[in-house]
């Protein structure tokens, strides 16, 4: 009986402390650096699409919400005709950004999607990319990696020795 | 002292304590979001105030369904019989001194009657609803306002012995000395475990029983006939705290403020009581709500009243 009281007057007590509850709309919860949010499409610093339309990201997503299709541009560049993603489907797991080769995609703190409309929900291509590097801004991928393309030959790439000719014996 | 206005007064009782108890759940609501350190619904209006208007379009606009395998007629007619029984006790209840729909002489046997009265809506309900967690919450209730009555009925008599009638306008008349809490106090600790017992709150509220019973005896209740067994229990909150306030606290006696005021703010005082107890205790295991029933309060409710009546003899 006694402990029951004590209980009724402990939580009496309650109506002085303060509220743990944030108001939502007018403050905002603390996010951490690196939530996973909505997901973005990046470009190299000059420019370019830093996709490459390999298709990682929709293999590695566990709920399949990442469609593409791979097409080359006249530079013999690949880069995805489409890519959609359905975040009515997605878990923000951050598996994509994780199997991206080329941090083209990424995911951003922002959360705030809500829609009234389903289909609003997917996102296309245009949606989805955005005009800066995101979160490494110098990198880019087609200076850095082996591939030849329009105006980079094999071995012109940064940091990459030129390819060795194994039919000559000269050092 | 009937009111000199008795339609006004029925209305008055009828359309006050309907509106007060929807807002309850508003109060309610906001309360218990204070002592779990949240703000509640604050949003609809100001305050969220009007959260209430919220919830009455929202239960108005929902289907009302009658399971098909119901009993249909008892069905609709058990959550009526909670209401109207609720609204009968607070027809005799004094508010103050002319805001009263009728004057018994037998007032308070009346209330008891009618509080019995109810535990019909609840077994009825839990029946007509012909499925097993309706049914199991319906017995609870049965068996749990049953062994409830028999003690707060006795330690009523206390009260009655003192008061030397059971017209409850005499019973607030005989506390203008002193409130019968002081000399009554056992009785007062009674009442209010059996009250909160007999509106089936938190730490009673075994037939509800949501962790257990799905909602136990309104399982299958949805729509207003859900809405009218909650106003029935909002109202069966406010009428065992005026029952207090009248029986036990000196009804609307009180220096400066006018008496309704005073009998509301005492009221209102044990709404919230009725609200910490939902916020803070867990409920009863079943056979441990029987046992302190019969072999605690009964035995204290039996010698409570033996030394009462004692002394009331003595004192003559």
């Amino acid at each position: 009986m006694w402990s029951l009281l004590r209980t009724m007057w402990y939580v009496l007590l309650h109506t002085f402390h303060k509220r743990v509850t944030i108001q939502y709309p007018e403050e905002k919860a603390y996010l951490a650096p690196r939530t996973r949010g909505r997901i973005i499409l990046s470009r190299d610093p000059d420019g370019g699409e830093r996709c490459v339309a390999c298709n990682l990201c929709a293999v590695v997503c566990p709920v399949d919400c990442i469609a593409l299709q791979a097409t080359e541009d006249k530079n013999e560049r690949r880069y995805p005709e489409f890519f959609r993603i359905n975040f009515s489907r997605c878990i923000f797991c951050g598996y994509c950004e994780d199997a991206c080769p080329t941090y083209a995609i990424q995911l951003t703190p922002d959360f705030e999607m809500g829609e009234y409309n389903r289909q609003s929900l997917v996102y296309e291509k245009e949606d989805l990319m955005i005009d800066g590097p995101g979160k490494y801004p110098g990198y880019n991928y087609w200076r850095v990696c082996g591939e030849k393309i329009a105006g980079k030959d094999k071995g012109e790439a940064e940091n990459e020795a030129r390819p060795v000719d194994l039919r000559s014996l000269l050092p | 002292m009937t009111s000199p206005y008795p339609i006004a007064a029925i209305a008055g009782i009828l359309i006050v304590p309907l509106s007060l108890s929807a807002m309850l759940i508003w109060v309610e609501r906001r309360l218990l979001a204070v002592w779990q350190d949240r703000y509640g619904p604050n949003r609809v209006g100001p305050f969220g105030l009007l959260q209430v208007v919220a919830d009455m379009i929202k239960i108005f606009t929902k289907e009302d369904w009658i399971p098909p395998f119901a009993d249909k007629a008892v069905f609709v007619i058990a959550p009526m019989i909670v209401m109207v029984t609720v609204l009968m006790s607070l027809a005799v209840v004094p508010f103050a001194p002319g805001i009263i729909v009728v004057d018994l002489n037998i007032a308070l046997l009346f209330f008891l009657g009618m509080s019995s009265l109810g535990v019909y809506s609840i077994v009825l309900a839990g029946w007509a609803s012909d499925s097993k967690y309706s049914l199991l919450g319906g017995m609870r209730a049965a068996a749990q306002m049953i062994s409830y009555e028999v003690f707060m009925s006795l330690s009523l008599m206390g009260v009655v012995l003192l008061a030397g009638s059971f017209s409850l306008t005499a019973i607030v008349e005989a506390q203008r000395k002193l409130w019968f809490v002081v000399p009554q106090f056992l009785g007062f600790v009674l009442f209010l475990i059996a009250g909160v017992a007999e509106a089936r709150r938190l730490p009673f509220d075994l037939p509800e029983a949501e962790a257990e019973l799905v909602a136990g005896f309104h399982s299958e209740y949805s729509g207003m006939k859900f809405g009218m067994f909650f106003v029935g229990e909002y109202l069966g909150l406010i009428l065992i705290s005026s029952m207090i306030t009248v029986l036990f606290f000196g009804g609307w006696l009180g220096p400066w403020l006018p008496p309704i005021v005073w009998f509301l703010i005492k009221m209102f005082g044990f709404i919230c009581f009725f609200i910490l107890l939902r916020a803070s205790l867990p409920r009863l295991r079943f056979d441990q709500l029987m046992t302190w029933g019969w072999k605690t309060m009964l035995p204290l409710a039996l010698v409570n009243l033996l030394i009462t009546g004692a002394i009331v003899v003595a004192w003559k």
